[in-house]
């Protein structure tokens, strides 16, 4: 059982490597039980999406 | 290049008549949004203004005709990706990058603060929902927050982060540009992404009341 240190740093590598059968169901599981690291999941994506448009913001062509 | 780029540079604008919507002011607009993206990649002043000049310079001189302002846009952003992973690359094989030293210890020691003995979360820290982030990344105060958080991570650990994630290369293409092992890397990325969310949750998320 993965405990949730481990479980942040799973989600992390997540993004970076293709996790592998056994790790993505030790991940999902200890996701199905624990709220706090739902959440840390939550934080992840929201950091994702504000690089994607932080990136956006200073390369796009259309900006004036 | 010599002191008479600048008049050679001036010639060859003019033999290839750039549309006039390519003015200098567009020039100066662009040379800024390119000098903030390579400061926070490369971290060094000097250094991302020479990658910055170095990618206009090859626009200027390449007798390219851009079809109007987004193509050149796109085109020296292009060029500047590629000069900034190879000065990270050139600055790697003389000062390896190393994924431990003062400033990533401390890191490390406020992310283990969350934990309690058994590795599960501390009470006090573990994450709660974060409200409503899609308004957040709509409001420019959240901005100025996201870019003093990226400034705030160490040198290594943000140019590790940013080719990943401004610059998305694929983790084998950082690692390699790094000159470190993969399991460093993903030590890295994984201190950088925890750095990120602690220092968003602290000053923004959290931050209660803020100007509107």
């Amino acid at each position: 059982m993965l405990n949730c240190k481990d479980a942040t740093r799973r989600m992390s590598e997540a993004e970076d490597r293709e996790l592998g059968l056994g790790e993505r169901l030790e991940l999902g599981m200890h996701l199905a039980l624990c709220k706090g690291c739902r959440n840390y999941q939550q934080h992840l994506q929201v950091l994702r999406d504000a690089c994607r448009g932080y990136r956006d913001e200073l390369t796009n062509p259309e900006k004036e | 290049m010599s002191y008479h780029g600048g008049i050679d540079a001036r010639a060859t604008e003019a033999a290839i008549a750039p549309p006039a919507s390519i003015d200098n002011a567009f020039v100066e607009q662009v040379r800024r949004d390119m000098l903030a993206f390579a400061q926070l990649q490369l971290r060094d002043a000097a250094l991302a203004e020479d990658a910055v000049q170095d990618a206009l310079t090859a626009a200027l001189t390449s007798g390219k005709d851009f079809a109007g302002r987004s193509a050149l846009k796109t085109w020296v952003f292009g060029i500047l990706r590629h000069k900034i992973v190879d000065l990270i690359r050139q600055q790697s094989r003389t000062t390896p990058v190393s994924a431990f030293g003062g400033d990533e210890d401390s890191l490390d020691q406020a992310f283990d603060a969350l934990f309690k003995e058994n590795a599960h979360w501390q009470p006090a820290h573990r994450p709660a929902a974060w409200g409503d982030p899609e308004s957040s990344l709509r409001d420019k105060h959240f901005w100025a927050v996201f870019d003093a958080c990226l400034t705030h991570l160490p040198k290594n650990t943000a140019r590790v982060f940013m080719m990943r994630e401004f610059l998305e290369l694929d983790t084998g293409e950082v690692c390699s540009a790094a000159g470190i092992s993969t399991s460093n890397c993903h030590v890295i990325l994984h201190r950088a992404r925890s750095a990120l969310r602690g220092c968003l949750e602290k000053s923004w998320f959290l931050a209660g009341e803020r100007p509107c």
